[in-house]
């Protein structure tokens, strides 16, 4: 059996499934039974200085699509609405009772060097793993000056990093936010601050809806809606990019804690071959209670037994190389559609896909009164979109087209504008 | 259940001391039990329901659904609107090619129209459930009292048409809708026609039937007198001196017979007769219906009789059709729907005698039956008999000729020949429905009619 241990800046768990810094990291209660079933780690619910923060009543929205619930997860709540004595006492038990498990502390106090000194220290007591700086919320915080106020401006952040670095032996990860347009500055600056790792993403600002009826954004509250921070399943191609993107550009020398609408083994694995240490998990667990992380560790060894990789760290960032700018792709690599006519239901998506939106290569006909859909291959740009929208798994293959050609990047092109003045 | 014809005279003799009228008889069953018995047989969708079910549905280009729709509705583009919580529009689009669009969703056989072309089936799937999705957003629209039409300004013609089933229904609807008056003639003291007297009563529950005639009034234009049968009470020539055009739609009136002596005994009776009696009756007890009883046929009136044989309480039910399953005419859900109902099916049998007692029957005499090489039907040697005490013909009907007792006829052998215009060979009479020359004697196959000869109709109408 594959060894799923995980150890990230020093923090060490039995797997690599955490649960993020959320409402099911808030108590005792909880984050205990999430210990019984199996998770390696918890981010407890960010800590603040006293007194407590007051949350809303209608704390969640959520999208969902075509039948399924939750594709898409928000919330408005705030940090942790207890008061800072008890969370921390029931820390300390918990690290305690659980010795074995990664406990991490997620922390949000006003941008002064003093009341970061404060809180650090107790927790210090407790035991906790780490601490992990919450850049992040979108919602609430922000207008305090807190949260993704403080991350989305890299000054901010190495600053913080730095007095926390200065004031602790515990590792210090830095929580970003993807309310950015370049998730590299505040990564950047959390180094330079001398983060011992990232944790990405945090939520995106968002609104999940609009009531018609009533005129006002969802969630509501009275009438009225503020934008929240949006996870869930929807968010996980943003926080794959960003976190491609610091494995990248750190060359892997980073550690980072993936997040964002990891909901199964294989999400966790595509987050470990991008580059990610551990992995957070939250709306997956709201959705489904904690059970959900039997299936994740089972699933995620047999994968890499079935691989042969005896480790995470086998496999870690293996995708990372391959992640390359779109100048470095091949230019001489031709794919084509190719519709496995025993699969295929007649249902003609293919067809109309391709004949109003993209490039008209999929003929429809009838063959002795059959709906018939074949790919003209002349046309075909290999765009799989016919492939996205089948319904049938495996009915259509995009299938390379075999060339002796040598791999040919942009630069090299002969329409890249460089070569045409060369060669006129 | 079935003895040699030897051992017949024991068992015909019946108990020791039993009447055999006390076998055929009412009130077999709990009150509760009437009501649970023939309530919907599918019950409506819930909101949420629908829209999982919507969900399934692919979106098809060019869908096989819309096309095994006898009247073209646009299938994907209704459940869309499902999907999305436009329900109303749904309903519109739904209506706007089929009128009776809620019967229909009830009472088509949906596994050999839509349901049976669904893609699903490519993928060894269920079918999206299309009639109970063309029923959620029909009932919507009618629930609501939304009327999705308005007249064309009025064409100053009055059209008259005989028969208020759904090819006639169909057909005033919509020359209603362009701007023409109409007049139904209507034999029976209700609209509807089959809908309302012929359809097993649990696929149409709720006096169904007459919430939908009464939408359908609802655009105004139509007029129904009740009480009037061609033949009897008005002729042809009448109709066409009152009126711009004429449309038959009388379906079939007759019942056919199994040509059997002892065919009036007791007991033997007529399946759609029944079944009428049944759908009007306002105490299901007061219907009697026998212990052991058998059906001739292998339609679907020989099923949905059968099977409310079995629901108002009658002990053994058989089936008997002269030829296999896969010749009957009823699907094969609605054999199944039978056989679930604890009904049998006894195939390659055909009746050759009926056995009686003091005036009532007691038993049907069957030779088995095969097929020759050329696949003609032929009476075996072998002789079985099934006890009975009530017998429901179910062998099809055919067209009353008393409608046209005058030499001024529009029939063609057994039926109406019409032309591909829904024109008969008098000028101004146009006809449709089970009463022209066919092979299906589908409900929506009537409605299709209906409205496509409202069109032909108002051609003709032009000046």
């Amino acid at each position: 059996m594959a060894d799923i241990s995980c150890n990230i800046a020093g923090v060490r768990s039995p797997n690599p499934f955490w649960l993020a810094s959320a409402p099911p990291t808030d108590k005792q209660y909880n984050v205990e039974r999430a210990f019984k079933a199996g998770w390696g780690g918890v981010v407890w619910k960010t800590l603040g200085e006293d007194p407590p923060v007051v949350n809303v009543s209608s704390r969640y929205g959520a999208i969902g699509y075509r039948g399924q619930r939750m594709a898409g997860f928000n919330n408005i709540e705030l940090i942790t609405d207890r008061p800072l004595e008890i969370n921390l006492r029931e820390i300390t038990e918990v690290k305690r009772n659980w010795p074995d498990r990664a406990l991490i502390v997620s922390l949000m106090v006003p941008c002064e060097e003093a009341s970061w000194q404060r809180i650090l220290k107790r927790v210090e007591q407790t035991g906790a793993d780490a601490v992990e700086l919450n850049f992040g919320c979108p919602h609430g915080m922000s207008e305090r000056g807190m949260g993704s106020a403080v991350g989305q401006v890299p000054e901010y952040i190495e600053m913080v990093t730095r007095w926390c670095k200065a004031h602790t032996r515990m590792p210090v990860f830095v929580k970003l936010t993807p309310n950015v347009t370049n998730i590299l500055a505040p990564m950047r600056a959390a180094q330079l601050g001398g983060a011992d790792g990232v944790a990405l993403i945090n939520t995106v600002n968002s609104i999940t809806g609009v009531d018609l009826d009533l005129m006002a954004p969802m969630p509501m509250v009275n009438g009225k809606g503020t934008h929240g921070g949006y996870c869930g399943p929807a968010v996980k191609p943003i926080a794959l990019g960003m976190v491609a993107e610091i494995a990248r550009d750190t060359c892997g020398k980073l550690p980072i804690s993936g997040i964002g609408g990891i909901e199964t083994w294989r999400d966790a694995a595509e987050f470990i071959a991008l580059g990610s240490g551990s992995i957070q998990v939250c709306t997956a667990a709201m959705h489904y209670g904690f059970k959900i992380v039997g299936d994740m560790i089972s699933g995620l060894s047999h994968w890499m037994d079935a691989k042969g990789y005896a480790t995470l760290d086998a496999f870690k960032g293996m995708a990372t190389p391959n992640y390359v700018e779109w100048g470095e792709l091949d230019m001489n690599f031709v794919t084509k559609a190719r519709i496995d006519q025993d699969l295929c239901i007649k249902c003609g998506l293919c067809h109309i896909a391709c004949e109003d939106t993209s490039h008209q290569a999929i003929a429809a006909s009838r063959l002795e009164g059959r709906r018939y859909y074949e790919v003209i291959e002349a046309e075909c740009v290999g765009c799989n979109l016919c492939q996205h929208v089948c319904p049938v798994e495996g009915c259509i293959a995009m299938v390379p087209v075999p060339t002796s050609a040598p791999y040919l990047t942009w630069k090299n092109h002969p329409r890249h504008p460089d070569n045409l003045a060369t060669t006129e | 259940m079935s003895v040699n014809v030897a051992e017949v005279e024991s068992l015909l003799a019946g108990e020791p001391g039993e009447k055999l009228s006390s076998r055929v008889r009412g009130g077999r069953l709990q009150k509760e039990t009437y009501e649970r018995n023939f309530d919907d047989l599918h019950p409506p969708f819930t909101v949420q329901e629908a829209v999982v079910e919507a969900d399934r549905c692919y979106f098809c280009h060019d869908a096989p659904c819309l096309e095994a729709c006898p009247t073209g509705i646009d299938i994907p583009g209704f459940i869309r609107g499902i999907q999305t919580g436009n329900v109303e529009g749904a309903g519109r689009t739904i209506l706007g090619a089929n009128i009776l669009g809620g019967s229909c969703a009830r009472v088509c056989p949906t596994e050999i129209l839509c349901e049976g072309a669904c893609v699903w089936h490519g993928r060894n799937g269920k079918p999206v459930k299309i009639g109970a999705l063309q029923r959620y957003a029909t009932d919507w629209l009618m629930d609501r009292s939304i009327q999705p039409f308005v007249r064309a300004s009025p064409s100053g013609k009055r059209v008259a048409v005989v028969g208020a089933g759904p090819a006639g229904l169909a057909c005033a609807h919509h020359l209603s809708r362009l701007g023409h008056d109409v007049i139904i003639f209507e034999q029976r003291a209700k609209a509807g026609g089959l809908n309302e007297y012929g359809i097993a009563a649990y696929k149409v529950p709720h006096d169904f039937a007459q919430r939908e005639i009464a939408y359908l009034m609802s655009l105004g234009g139509i007029e129904i007198r009740h009480g009037l049968m061609l033949g009897r009470d008005f002729d042809l020539p009448e109709l066409l001196r009152g009126h711009d055009a004429v449309f038959l739609a009388i379906g079939l009136g007759a019942a056919n017979r199994l040509g059997l002596p002892n065919e009036d005994l007791a007991g033997v009776e007529d399946a759609v007769a029944y079944i009428a009696a049944l759908r009007q009756a306002d105490d299901l007890s007061k219907l009697e219906v026998g212990e052991d009883v058998v059906v001739i046929g292998g339609g679907n009136t020989a099923i949905d009789i059968a099977i409310q044989a079995k629901r108002l309480g009658a002990v053994n039910v058989t089936i008997a059709y002269r030829r296999g399953s896969a010749e009957m005419s009823a699907t094969s859900f609605e054999q199944e729907l039978a056989q679930i109902n604890g009904c049998t099916i006894r195939h390659w049998a055909a009746p050759v005698a009926l056995h009686g007692k003091d005036g009532r029957l007691t038993g049907v005499e069957f030779a088995t039956t095969e097929t020759d090489p050329g696949g003609k039907l032929v009476i075996g040697e072998e002789r079985f008999l099934l006890p009975a005490d009530q017998l429901f013909k179910a062998i099809g009907q055919t067209l009353d000729r008393g409608a046209f007792p005058t030499t001024s006829s529009p029939l063609v052998e057994t039926k109406i020949r019409i032309d591909s215009e829904f024109a008969t060979s008098i000028i101004g009479v146009f006809a449709g429905g089970d009463c022209v020359s066919r092979d299906q004697d589908l409900t929506v196959v009537a409605v299709e009619d209906g409205k496509r000869a409202a069109a032909a109709i108002h051609n003709y109408l032009q000046p």
